[in-house]
């Protein structure tokens, strides 16, 4: 397929998307990146059942935390794919990157 | 359990402003049980902190940790060692917590990360409901099993109000009246006559009406147990 993304995504593997916490977006923001986004399973196809549940409610958190600090709470998102999905994942990568750059540079530095 | 809601960040941010190393301390007895104020909480608290001021461009060191309990002095004494190196304490404990501290540690200065609200339990994953007052005499047992102390606005001891209507607390839609429920659950256990009793007046001294409570067992203190 050869696709190709952005190359300043920087990808953390986890397990299943049930692995992501809060304090993990937290911590990204903190150290300076200037967007996160889960990469999830598409609803209803987690093989743990409901994993990709559980990050949507973490980064629904997240984002109302950064809300209330007055940071865009669209630095943070959930997106669901599959793993079949290549061409989607580099759609998706392009489309979070643009948004960060019309946000501009975190203000988090 | 106790039962507690975070402070706002607001809140929070606006008592340590001018703090520039702080520790954020947990607490793993009932605020951990609620999701408010234990070592996850503590920790993303700590995070939440440092990017509010990291974006205000005052930047500040967060350190957190929790207590097995802020109640007791033996965990209280853990933190001896380290409580002089920072600014200040928050605890996200109940109200009991920061106290402790203040009273262990004078010189230091414990900012509360929460508002203890009430003694209950959660009905729901992330409902929690008040069930006791703490008024210092149990009578559960005289309302099948209900407490109209905690539970009745008026904490009523011989019926509803006027203010019951279809199961509802006038005070608030949200709340039942607890006395349709007792004379509901006497009715169906067919102990209804149980209500015509004429109970004593309570004596509120037990309760808060008498001050500060104690609680003293002698053969604690003694060591004889």
């Amino acid at each position: 397929m050869r696709l190709s993304y952005p190359a300043n995504i920087k990808i953390i593997q986890v397990p299943c998307t049930g692995r992501v916490d809060i304090i993990h977006l937290l911590s990204a923001l903190e150290d300076g990146a200037d967007g996160v986004y889960v990469a999830g399973c598409l609803e209803g196809e987690c093989h743990y059942l409901e994993g990709n549940y559980k990050a949507r409610r973490k980064v629904a958190y997240v984002k109302k935390v950064l809300t209330e600090l007055g940071i865009e709470p669209e630095r943070v998102a959930m997106y669901n794919l599959s793993s079949a999905q290549g061409a989607r994942f580099a759609e998706i990568a392009n489309e979070m990157v643009e948004q960060i750059r019309d946000l501009g540079p975190t203000p988090v530095r | 359990m106790i039962v507690a809601d975070r402070k706002s960040l607001e809140e929070i941010l606006g008592m340590v402003a001018d703090r520039e190393k702080l520790l954020i301390l947990g607490c793993k007895g009932c605020v951990t049980v609620c999701n408010v104020g234990g070592l996850k909480e503590a920790e993303i608290l700590a995070s939440t902190v440092r990017i509010a001021r990291k974006k205000e461009g005052r930047p500040v060191e967060v350190t957190h940790r929790a207590l097995e309990r802020q109640c007791d002095n033996e965990y209280v004494a853990q933190l001896a060692d380290d409580v002089a190196n920072y600014d200040a304490v928050v605890s996200m404990a109940c109200g009991v917590g920061p106290q402790f501290l203040s009273e262990m540690y004078p010189d230091q200065v414990f900012f509360p990360a929460v508002n203890t609200t009430f003694f209950g339990g959660a009905v729901q994953h992330g409902v929690w409901e008040e069930r006791c007052a703490g008024c210092g005499v149990c009578g559960i047992h005289l309302f099948g099993g209900l407490c109209p102390i905690a539970r009745c606005a008026k904490s009523l001891l011989h019926g509803p109000c006027g203010g019951s209507s279809n199961g509802i607390c006038e005070v608030n839609k949200e709340t039942a009246c607890i006395w349709d429920a007792i004379v509901k659950k006497k009715m169906e256990t067919g102990h209804l006559e149980d209500l015509l009793a004429v109970r004593p007046f309570k004596d509120w001294r037990t309760a808060r009406d008498g001050g500060p409570r104690r609680s003293i067992r002698e053969e604690l203190v003694k060591g004889t147990l």
